[in-house]
């Protein structure tokens, strides 16, 4: 603890999750997430842990909704083909309030795709991919220090708030190599089992417990899904997270909205930007839900521009100008499908051809 | 006036009423599974696995930790259970539909890994909760309302014999075919769900006992007939046996 | 005065759903639909039409799907 390790971005997940006090890992391979596996298939049996290779992510997934509604950390990864097989276990997780962890790396798609980053998942990790009005919570590093650091809070805030945390970084973070520090070490035992876990009736004081996302009576089944949402509302309330880059002046020429490893890129362009005497920042969401809306609201007040650049055909940019909810502003979009990442000068080409008042 | 001496309790923990169809082996499973927990003291460390079928509602009827598994997953659902708490008796009650039809992989994949659960799969060759839908146990020349001209094999295949297929797996310890048309069957099924659940608490393996059994609504039968025809026909396509045990005895049924 | 072996039932009527399965395998025959009760779900139960040929075998219960019966043996002094 303590010291710097030369990691692939993978490797590192998986010790963060480790680290997390996460002893359960189920999954199966698929390019850019197998080292993950990998990973844990080694790392697990060193510290008591129990690592399963899946038949598929349908299985997975159920596996840690298992685990998870017997109350101990879990944790699956995947990328986005395999995280469209686990939307059935992901909508049974929040209809049963059963909390775990998906990581998925995402890659370009639809279909098959290809193996090169992406953002396209945006929609299903937020939106929902799954059947039926439910919320994940969905975190989005843009650096690999950032996801290890971010790693214990998706297993404590699944728990405290039972429902699922997905990260979602696009499969360059799990690729890359970069130097981490892990800053905790939690003990598992030190992680009490909820009174609602499936442990055994002598585990909670003799009287069975039933976990279970059926609710045949419509009356009670209504009941179930707006004490659902006034637990979003309350993740919504404190769970929010974003930073403001650059955005200090109360006059914005262009701000940019983006995540994750796009985001990293934008802040290159911003100091080039800078440097030549523009006035423009970023506006970078950590959580995708709950996506900080009011405080994109509050940035949007200083500039006319807004500028989404995301690897994803338009998904972001539809949350952008929900939250911003001004016809007023303009909405300029920097789609990048397919795996292909932005470039620093791309952007700050476009940002200036948008000042010069010819871009849409 | 002599002193009552007990020949048979209805266990506690098997509680009603249930929604069961009237002559449902459902309610006979149960309550045999039941009387099991309770006699041997497990009932406190087991955690059941419900379908999606008839007995979706099983959690209701005994007195255990339950988990509603999606249709087809019990047995990946039973597997994360079992790895978060290896020392807990762990069960999946399902039906054919569920078993070995959507669930086909992740139920053959609990016997390839040996986990160490039990599977009840309960065979009445139909999908009875939907209304009546052809199941891979369906036999050839059954009607059901996705078969209404009878199980033809050129479209829909053979009767699907889950007892054999999971016996071939090394990492399955038990897989035996019983039914509960009588009552000395009943006795017999009761033995070899408590042997299930034997080797499981000694760690042998997966075990799989199949219950064949009646569907009196989507048969068009009365209960009594249901029994006869699983006796008269249905075991000639699924017989009753022993068709893997790691452990001494092997007898035919 | 000899004495005999003779079963005592608990008959739990109300969980009866009338299957029949009970009254089929009786080895005695002395299970029946009541003639005269309905229960609150709308079926005849059962019931014994004979106690006293009663052996306690308990194959009834072993069949019952909704656990209607429990079964005791009692020890009776017969009349000659």
């Amino acid at each position: 603890m303590g010291e710097k390790v030369f990691m692939k971005g993978n490797e590192a997940l998986g010790e963060a999750a480790v680290r997390s006090g996460c002893r359960l890992f189920f999954g199966y391979p698929i390019t850019p997430a197998s080292e993950l596996a990998e990973y844990m298939a080694y790392r697990l049996p060193q510290v008591g842990g129990v690592f399963i290779q899946a038949e598929s992510e349908v299985a997975a997934s159920n596996m840690i909704y298992g685990a998870g509604a017997a109350g101990k950390y879990a944790m699956t990864a995947s990328s986005s083909p395999g995280v469209s097989l686990m939307q059935e276990a992901i909508s049974y997780m929040a209809g049963a309030e059963v909390p775990a962890v998906i990581i998925n790396l995402i890659r370009g798609g639809p279909g098959l795709g290809d193996i090169q980053p992406a953002q396209s998942d945006y929609f299903q990790a937020v939106k929902g991919g799954g059947h039926g009005d439910y919320r994940n919570l969905v975190y989005a590093p843009s650096t690999l220090q950032e996801a290890v650091d971010l790693m214990p809070m998706l297993f404590q805030n699944a728990f405290k708030y039972r429902m699922l945390a997905m990260m979602v970084v696009d499969g360059l973070v799990g690729q890359m190599m970069e130097a981490v520090e892990f800053k905790y070490d939690i003990d598992p035992d030190s992680i009490p089992v909820p009174d609602w876990a499936l442990s055994g009736k002598k585990m909670h004081g003799g009287k069975k417990n039933v976990n279970t996302s059926l609710e045949l009576d419509p009356n009670k089944l209504a009941e179930h899904n707006f004490k659902l949402f006034e637990k979003y509302q309350k993740v919504y309330e404190n769970e929010r997270m974003f930073e403001a880059f650059e955005l200090e002046e109360p006059d914005i020429d262009v701000m940019i909205v983006a995540y994750g490893t796009a985001a990293r890129i934008i802040k290159t362009a911003v100091k080039n930007l800078r440097a030549k005497g523009y006035k423009v920042g970023l506006f970078r969401p950590i959580t995708l839900w709950p996506f900080p809306d009011k405080e994109l609201k509050e940035y949007a007040e200083k500039t006319e521009h807004i500028l989404t650049v995301e690897m994803s055909m338009g998904q972001l940019i539809e949350d952008v100008k929900l939250s911003i909810f001004d016809p007023n502003k303009k909405y300029h979009l920097m789609p990048y499908p397919g795996g292909i990442v932005p470039t620093p000068k791309e952007v700050e080409d476009k940002v200036i051809e948008i000042l010069k008042g010819g871009a849409k | 006036m002599g002193n009552l001496q007990v020949v048979y309790e209805v266990p506690k923990i098997y509680t009603g009423p249930n929604h069961y169809c009237p002559g449902c082996f459902h309610g006979i499973i149960h309550r045999v599974i039941a009387e099991i927990l309770q006699e041997e003291g497990w009932d406190d460390i087991s955690i059941g696995i419900a379908p999606v079928g008839c007995a979706v509602l099983a959690y209701d009827y005994i007195d255990i930790d339950w988990f509603e598994a999606p249709h087809g997953r019990a047995c990946a659902n039973a597997t994360g259970i079992k790895w978060a708490w290896p020392d807990r008796l762990v069960f999946t009650y399902q039906g054919d539909g569920d078993a070995a039809s959507i669930g086909f992989a992740e139920t053959s994949y609990a016997a390839v890994r040996g986990v160490n659960i039990t599977t009840i799969m309960v065979n009445n060759a139909v999908y009875g909760m939907t209304g009546g839908q052809m199941a891979p146990t369906t036999l050839v020349g059954m009607k059901t309302t996705t078969s209404p001209y009878g199980r033809d094999p050129k479209y829909a295949g053979y009767p699907v014999k889950m007892a054999e297929h999971i016996a071939q797996f090394e990492g399955t310890a038990l897989s035996v075919r019983v039914s509960a048309f009588d009552p000395q069957h009943v006795l017999d099924m009761k033995k070899w769900i408590k042997k299930a659940f034997q080797y499981q608490m000694e760690g042998k393996g997966y075990t799989f006992i199949e219950v064949v059994s009646t569907c009196p609504t989507n048969w068009r039968m009365d209960p009594v007939k249901a029994a006869e025809f699983v006796k008269n026909e249905m075991i000639k396509v699924y017989p009753l046996g022993v068709y893997k045990d790691v452990g001494e005895e092997k007898k035919e049924g | 005065m000899p004495k005999k072996v003779r079963g005592v039932l608990t008959i739990r009527e109300d969980l009866c759903k009338q299957c029949g399965l009970c009254v089929s395998v009786c080895p005695v025959h002395i299970l029946d639909f009541s003639k005269t009760k309905i229960n609150s779900k709308g079926y005849r139960p059962i019931e014994l039409t004979d106690p006293d040929k009663c052996v306690g075998c308990a194959f009834c219960a072993m069949m019952c799907p909704e656990g209607v019966i429990d079964v005791y043996r009692e020890i009776v002094e017969v009349a000659e």
